[in-house]
């Protein structure tokens, strides 16, 4: 039987996914075939004229230390992003997998920070750890630890790591939990039986048994770290200090609009593009198929 | 191997009493089958053996010691699961060696365990294949073979074969059977399903809303039912009951059609009883014992033998005839019961009359 919903009109479906179309061309491959094209011109920093260069603002981005830099800060900020998030958001969840009562609240209240926005968030984290009025800074200075993200580049990466992984542990507890939940009980118990300890069940069992969850999680934080964290690096470090914590989204951003470099920020854009692309086949070529055991 | 004893263990959900106080010992080498219906608390009392759940009050030993604080892990008894709960990323050599890794066996040990179980069990071609290539009767052999390789002092089995095809459930039924002759070890085995009690069982509970209602060797409930419950859930077809009322010294059971109520039976007797008899005790044609007039309203052939579903003054009846020997539906026939194979119950209470009671 035919499952799908036939239409006889010729022109309503097309209709219908024509507002779809229209936001992904206006909004989506209009500025990648503006940012592509750009990425060829080299531009006066008024604007006022410019002209085709060919790939130099290529050849001159992997010329560029600090370019370069910027994709180690990148690959750093992100498995630092990850791993924390993830593992925290593990330890929640095999915790919440085992309470009872109240488990409701519990789980609704680790839900919350998801719904805060990235840049509310780096400013909360911001202000707790504000060199001169942070409240936790207080207390590290009590422990006798100098704090001060504005100087210490380390620090300055500590914080947006946190800022990060404090938003994305909401969303990966979520994942984490689900995938628990769905391990049958009897299993474990079976484990149980067989005489495992909690710890040894967890990582012979449980662990290899969610692992489809983990590998989907991994890619979803590794795009998270790498592209969604914009705001809460602008609002917080800005990059700083000298480039520290300045991921190659932040400084595409940087180069295009404070640099007024329009040519290398597009250029810049368009690397980015082939690691969306490359990440998205990781994605679909690995996570769509169950990871096997 | 070890001996079982359950004394006066309760369990609790909050203010609901599942498992009313049960007293029972499964002796050492002894199969014993807990049957009821779902709902009855048979698992959870099997559970409350493994560990997994704890009783509320009441003690339970093995091999003379008490376990109620111990971890089901210490307690060496294994379990087989109705899902089988086979660790999907593990072969079958790697399901059955876990428990044994985790007790710090020497490879050559786990390896000859393994190998044992698995010449046993017929697993041997399998043992590097992992559980989702397996059919559901290997399956279940895997879950056997994790627990025998452990040589626990009691196996406890979970519905086990509930999840297999009627055709795969009568073989695995066997093969349990002839395992446990090899092995003799204590065996702790629930079930819903009559048949599979009937047959495995050296001894059977049966169980109704938490309570050890009868307990005996199969073919001594099946004879001598101690309750209407037991009477009804043991044997199939089931037995057929007829609501009767105390007449002097017999019990009419509608259509004004009265049967006599045994002297012993007489004086502990109360107006309002139920009269049971087997199916295959309704005989067709029979010239001894009391007549019934019954309408045969439908037929199931099965063959061998044919279920007469019949009316007698509104009360269904079943009887168990030769399967060649089948009227037509429609017919109105005499069948015959002697007055020995007549069950007496108080319907009030449920228990059965005896005499000298």
């Amino acid at each position: 039987m035919e499952k799908r919903v036939v239409f006889k009109s010729a022109w309503l479906p097309y209709a219908l996914v024509a507002p779809q179309i229209a936001i992904t061309v206006i909004f989506f491959f209009w500025p990648a075939i503006e940012a592509v094209y750009y990425a060829f011109l080299v531009q006066d920093p008024f604007g006022l004229s410019s002209h085709f260069v060919w790939f130099q603002n290529f050849t001159e981005l992997f010329a560029s230390p600090e370019y370069l830099d910027s994709f180690k800060t990148t690959a750093v900020f992100s498995v630092l992003v990850a791993a924390l998030g993830m593992s925290i958001a593990l330890l929640l969840a095999a915790m919440a997998d085992r309470v009872i009562r109240g488990s409701l609240a519990y789980k609704t209240m680790l839900i919350w920070p998801y719904a805060v926005a990235p840049a509310i968030a780096g400013v909360l984290w911001a202000f707790m750890f504000s060199p001169s009025i942070g409240i936790v800074t207080y207390y590290l200075l009590k422990l006798g630890l100098n704090w001060n993200w504005v100087i210490n580049g380390n620090q300055a990466m500590l914080l947006v790591v946190m800022a990060a992984a404090y938003k994305q542990v909401s969303y990966n507890f979520l994942f984490f939990l689900a995938g628990l939940q769905s391990i049958p009980r009897s299993m474990i118990e079976a484990a149980a039986i067989d005489g495992a300890s909690p710890v040894r069940r967890f990582w012979t069992i449980i662990f290899p048994l969610i692992s489809p969850t983990t590998f989907f999680l991994l890619v979803v934080n590794i795009v998270y770290a790498f592209f969604d964290t914009f705001g809460v690096i602008d609002a917080t470090t800005q990059g700083g200090p000298a480039a520290a914590t300045e991921i190659l989204v932040y400084k595409v951003y940087y180069d295009g609009v404070k640099a007024a470099d329009l040519g290398g920020s597009s250029a810049q854009s368009v690397i980015l593009m082939f690691i969306v692309i490359a990440l998205t086949v990781v994605q679909f070529r690995f996570v769509e198929r169950k990871v096997q055991y | 191997m070890a001996e079982i004893v359950l004394d006066g263990v309760t369990k609790s959900f909050g203010k609901t009493e599942v498992i009313h106080p049960v007293q029972a010992t499964i002796a050492d080498g002894e199969f014993v089958v807990i049957v009821g219906p779902s709902g009855c608390g048979k698992s959870t009392l099997l559970r409350i053996i493994a560990g997994l759940e704890t009783a509320t009050a009441g003690e339970i030993r093995i091999a003379g010691k008490r376990v109620n604080e111990v971890e089901p892990k210490d307690r060496n008894i294994a379990m087989v699961f109705q899902n089988y709960a086979l660790y999907p990323h593990m072969t079958v050599y790697g399901n059955m060696a876990y428990g044994l890794k985790i007790r710090k066996l020497s490879r050559a040990d786990i390896e000859q365990r393994v190998q044992r179980a698995a010449k046993i069990l017929e697993l041997g071609p399998y043992l590097q294949r992992k559980p989702r290539e397996l059919s559901g009767g290997q399956r279940q052999r895997v879950a056997m073979g994790r627990a025998i390789v452990r040589e626990p002092a009691a196996f406890l089995f979970d519905e086990p074969l509930s999840n297999l095809d009627a055709k795969l459930r009568v073989q695995m039924r066997l093969e349990i059977q002839k395992l446990h002759r090899e092995l003799r070890t204590t065996s702790v085995y629930v079930t819903h399903d009559q048949v599979e009690a009937m047959t495995l069982a050296d001894r059977m509970f049966v169980i109704n809303a938490g309570t050890i209602e009868q307990a005996g060797a199969p073919i001594e409930v099946y004879d001598d039912p101690a309750t209407l419950f037991v009477a009804g859930f043991i044997g199939s077809p089931s037995m057929n009951f007829l609501p009767g009322r105390r007449e002097a010294d017999g019990v009419e059971v509608g259509g004004g059609m009265k049967v006599p109520l045994p002297e012993a039976l007489r004086a502990s007797a109360p107006q309002s009883l139920t009269v049971g008899v087997r199916p295959e005790h309704l005989e067709l044609g029979g010239t001894e014992g009391l007549p019934f007039r019954l309408n045969v309203e439908t037929i199931e052939a099965l063959g061998a033998d044919s279920l007469l579903h019949t009316n007698f003054h509104g009360t269904p009846l079943v009887a168990r005839v030769d399967g060649h020997a089948a009227p037509a539906a429609g017919e109105t026939l005499t069948f015959t019961v002697l007055p020995r194979h007549l069950y007496f119950f108080d319907t009030a209470s449920g228990k059965r009359l005896r005499a000298g009671r």
